[in-house]
């Protein structure tokens, strides 16, 4: 999984968004690409980089916020699920713009058993990485990625930001990759 | 995202009412759940409502963090099935949610007349534990994203089901 940030490609996406024509311009990324590399917080003291978990698959699903309704039921269900991903050798990562605090409260609240990453500052830099930040309420869109164990997206899934999109979509795709 | 039931209802579900109606909603529910609660009288009155043209299937849907008694609800009521009295429990256990710990089931098994001993049996065995899991297996892969969550003649129903929506659509979809 190489460090690919594409710094011209981002300031050509904020120079879109400062136009106030379109809010989100940019799209996902495409599916076969490498999946870039970041590092957040996943805890107040550690952090995770995404090449630390080449060799499994993972699901990165981003969220609008912590304790927003549809937020909660969406990562409870996931916490409930997660014995269905790792049958496939996956890690799911929960990433929203919210702080290392918040995230340490809610996922303690909801006692989730896998992690929150912090894309807190600068804010929602792996969103906007990945396509998927809405920059109107400056928050993550509510999105999924699944990446192969050699770092390759292989699936992603744009949700409309009021609607849980289910734990289905992610199982079909991590059944797809098992039976390449 | 998936708006399709899997598998389809078969024997293996509890039905409730008449099996070959030409209407089928099922429930993916979870015992704990509050709005779980809150729809219970409102599927009573949709089938007392719709009568013969509508076949009513619950499917366990236990959320085990958020509501650490459901699973085990889950359990009592799938045990109450081996003695064919689902709907006896599924009922009593939505009628007290606010008591679900085991010493409450027992309570409610003898309530409705099970047999305490065989309960006891029955809700160790493995085959309980699993309907309750392959249930909630289904519902994910069906595109369950919360509880109560209904799906109509095999599709995700996404509307309203509180006031008199869903009444409204099953009564448009005869």
């Amino acid at each position: 999984m190489k460090h690919i940030i594409n710094i011209a490609e981002i300031k050509a996406w904020m120079l879109m968004a400062v136009s106030g024509k379109l809010i989100k311009t940019k799209p996902m990324l495409p599916i076969g690409i490498n999946a870039p590399e970041f590092e957040l917080n996943s805890t107040p003291d550690q952090k995770l980089k995404l090449s630390e978990l080449l060799g499994k698959k993972v699901i990165l699903a981003f969220y609008p916020a912590d304790w927003s309704p549809v937020c909660g039921d969406q990562m409870t269900l996931y916490n409930e699920t997660l014995k269905f991903f790792s049958k496939h050798n996956a890690q799911l990562l929960g990433i929203s713009v919210d702080s290392k605090w918040c995230h340490l409260a809610f996922s303690k609240h909801n006692k989730f058993h896998f992690p929150l990453l912090a894309d807190f500052e600068p804010k929602g830099m792996v969103a906007k990485l990945y396509g998927v930040y809405d920059e109107k309420e400056g928050e993550c869109q509510r999105a999924l990625y699944v990446i192969d164990e050699q770092g390759i997206i292989q699936w992603n899934y744009l949700s409309p930001t009021g609607i849980n999109p289910g734990a289905d979509g992610i199982l079909e795709a991590l059944e797809k990759l098992d039976n390449k | 995202m998936s708006t399709k039931l899997k598998p389809a209802v078969s024997s293996k579900d509890h039905i409730q009412g008449n099996k070959n109606a030409a209407l089928e909603l099922v429930e993916y529910g979870d015992y704990q759940c509050g709005h779980c609660g809150h729809a219970y009288p409102i599927i009573k009155a949709v089938q007392q409502e719709m009568g013969n043209k509508l076949k009513f299937v619950f499917r366990n849907f236990p959320l085990s963090e958020p509501h650490p008694d459901a699973f085990k609800a889950a359990v009592a009521a799938e045990a109450a099935a081996l003695q064919n009295k689902f709907w006896e429990m599924h009922d009593i256990i939505y009628e007290n949610q606010e008591r679900l710990d085991w010493k409450a089931l027992n309570f409610y098994a003898e309530k409705i007349g099970l047999d305490a001993g065989r309960f006891q049996e029955d809700i160790k065995i493995n085959k309980v534990t699993v309907k309750v899991e392959d249930d909630f297996e289904s519902g994910v892969r069906s595109g369950v994203n919360g509880t109560p969550s209904f799906f109509i003649n095999g599709e995700k129903y996404d509307g309203d089901w509180e006031e008199s929506e869903l009444l409204q659509y099953l009564k448009s979809r005869i």
